[in-house]
């Protein structure tokens, strides 16, 4: 997928990580040109799509085409049955990423400058990463029903790891003359932190972050199998059992992948914003 | 460069105190690294500190600036004890040590900053200190789109934030090419003038030291000691052409001879004892200084100017 490639992923980079205030057309030109090819690859990826479902004869209960797809797609938005779902969905993602990378920053922040915490602490989170949360949301929804809060739980899990360690790991490698210069103006411990060492290490935080919001989408459905009544994980297993309306099961996951992809870009585009000009 | 219309008003200099100072530092292997320095100065002195690489200048520095504490001896500056990282002190590093995602305002506003400034008056402040250093036009500019020269002249903006009545640098135009290092002379002699701070500078360059400095203490190898304290009498203001004078260059064999005497590496001090002026002789001090008249060119330069740099 060319989203991901390093450094951040073409959709913007051309455009964005250029000139911090480019002139309006020369910055419209260049955005187009990053553009065409990820609709070029786009149509090429429906083509192709529509071509196996050509040639294989596959009936449409097991891989509908990209015109029926779309047709549902389009169908359950206009009848009312997508929205309830990509709502609930939503307002899980949200909620776990923002819990999640908020506790993970604290957490993060306090690994770096306490050895301690972190020998005490770093076997219970590499233990709790190890443990694959599929296996877990069982047991959550167990203890926590079926309501919001379960998926919240499984959201932050998930998101908490990699945004911790990276702000460890960000912060422990601050350059050190920057802290003795903040220290020579007589920075408290406090002011250190929010000052020096967390928008010194924003950059990785956010590359962490970025990644933490994909998978805040993976706990969200997650949560959900392991039982509700409302979300698109919910009207995925619904469309494939009891409605067995294939069409519409692919017609969630491509919502799934578009909230994914949305996410990602816009956390891409508060990190370009935060940290683009340096 | 340009005068700022509203310069800071002067603050008066500190002065400072140290007696018997000495630092050991201990890990792997225990290593001494001040021994024993005493040293003093007056209120607007400027004090340079000029030693062989690794003996101990910085780290003499950073005790005078509360960062790091001695072991025996004491610190003062106006007669009351340094401890901790001190508000009358401003610290100039190596290097710019600016903050990448600030501009070159908000780096320069960082201290009022953390010293719980109030809005207005950290605006005022930071528009006089760009003033002072020449730099109003890049206020909004951030460090990475600036030259190495233009980034210390931030830093030493910010390090004069806090108005202090101590201002330390350690090597701070030591990565900056020949030239631009002699303008920069010229300008901390401008600041100290507008200022009124009591400077200390460690540098590794003599003409710097004997350009800038009222006197040069020039350390021992590690661990440091005190080995000669030569004053320059040379009158202020001073200008670049004065570097060319005999006095200067005499003044400036002495403090190499000085330094020969610390230096262990055979084939440097041959080579420096040979580059000594006939009829000088290294710890004599010549008593001929009196009779040679200051900015009298060791040499003719058709292209020096009248006046001024």
């Amino acid at each position: 997928m060319t989203l991901i490639a390093p450094g951040g992923g073409p959709v913007l980079a051309s455009a964005a990580a250029s000139r911090p205030r480019a002139r309006p057309r020369g910055h419209r030109r260049r955005l187009a040109s990053a553009l065409w090819p990820i609709a070029a690859s786009l149509v090429v990826f429906v083509l192709a799509w529509q071509a196996v479902v050509f040639v294989s004869g596959f009936p449409p209960y097991i891989l509908p085409g990209p015109l029926s797809v779309a047709e549902r797609f389009v169908r359950a938005w206009l009848d009312g049955t997508m929205w309830p779902h990509v709502a609930a969905t939503l307002v899980e993602i949200l909620l776990g990423f923002a819990l999640g990378a908020s506790i993970a920053l604290a957490a993060g922040i306090v690994l770096a400058r306490s050895p301690l915490a972190e020998r005490l602490l770093s076997p219970y989170l590499v233990a709790a990463q190890a443990t694959p949360v599929l296996a877990l949301a069982p047991l959550i929804a167990l203890w926590f029903g079926t309501g919001l809060a379960p998926k919240l739980i499984i959201t932050t899990l998930i998101v908490f790891f990699p945004v911790a360690v990276a702000t460890m790991v960000g912060i422990r490698s601050v350059d050190p003359r920057l802290l003795e210069m903040a220290r020579s103006f007589r920075a408290t411990g406090w002011q250190t932190v929010t000052r020096v060492e967390v928008p010194a290490a924003a950059p990785v935080i956010l590359g962490a972050m970025r990644v933490g919001g994909t998978l805040a989408v993976i706990g969200a459905i997650v949560g959900e199998w392991a039982g509700a009544d409302q979300g698109l994980g919910v009207l995925i297993n619904i469309a494939r059992g009891s409605l067995f309306d294939i069409p519409l099961m692919f017609a969630a996951l491509l919502q799934l992948a578009i909230i994914g992809v949305v996410l990602y870009l816009v956390m891409l585009l508060i990190e370009r914003r935060i940290v683009g000009e340096r | 460069m340009t005068a700022a219309p509203s310069a800071p008003a002067p603050v008066a200099g500190a002065s400072i105190s140290l007696s018997g100072v000495t630092l050991t530092f201990r890990g792997a292997r225990t290593t001494r690294v001040l021994d024993g320095i005493d040293l003093d100065a007056r209120p607007r002195e400027v004090i340079a500190l000029i030693g062989p690489n690794g003996c101990g200048k910085s780290t003499l520095l950073r005790v005078l600036a509360g960062l790091i504490p001695a072991d025996a001896g004491t610190v003062a500056i106006d007669g009351h004890p340094v401890s901790g990282p001190d508000p009358r002190v401003g610290l100039v590093f190596q290097e710019p040590r600016l903050l990448a995602w600030r501009s070159a305002e908000d780096n320069v506003r960082f201290p009022m900053e953390l010293a719980g400034w109030s809005r207005q008056r950290q605006a005022e402040r930071t528009a006089d200190l760009l003033g002072l250093v020449g730099l109003r036009e890049y206020a909004r500019s951030r460090p990475g789109m600036l030259s190495g020269g233009t980034r210390q002249r931030v830093s030493i903006a910010r390090a004069l934030a806090l108005e202090p009545t101590l201002l330390l640098l350690d090597e701070p135009f030591s990565a900056l090419d020949a030239l631009t290092r002699e303008r920069f002379n010229v300008e901390l002699l401008r600041l100290w003038d507008r200022t009124g701070t009591t400077i200390v500078l460690v540098t590794h360059s003599i003409p710097e030291a004997v350009f800038t400095a009222d006197r040069v203490i020039v350390l021992s190898p590690r661990p440091a000691r005190v080995v000669a304290d030569i004053a320059v009498g040379l009158p202020r203001p001073r200008r670049l052409s004065d570097l060319d004078s005999a006095f200067v260059s005499s003044l400036a064999a002495e403090v190499r001879a000085h330094l020969v005497d610390t230096t262990d590496d055979a084939i440097a001090m041959e080579e420096a004892r040979t580059a000594i002026p006939a009829g000088l002789t290294p710890r004599d001090r010549p008593g001929s200084y009196a009779e040679t008249d200051p900015g009298t060119p060791a040499w003719f330069d058709p292209f020096a100017p009248e006046d001024g740099e």
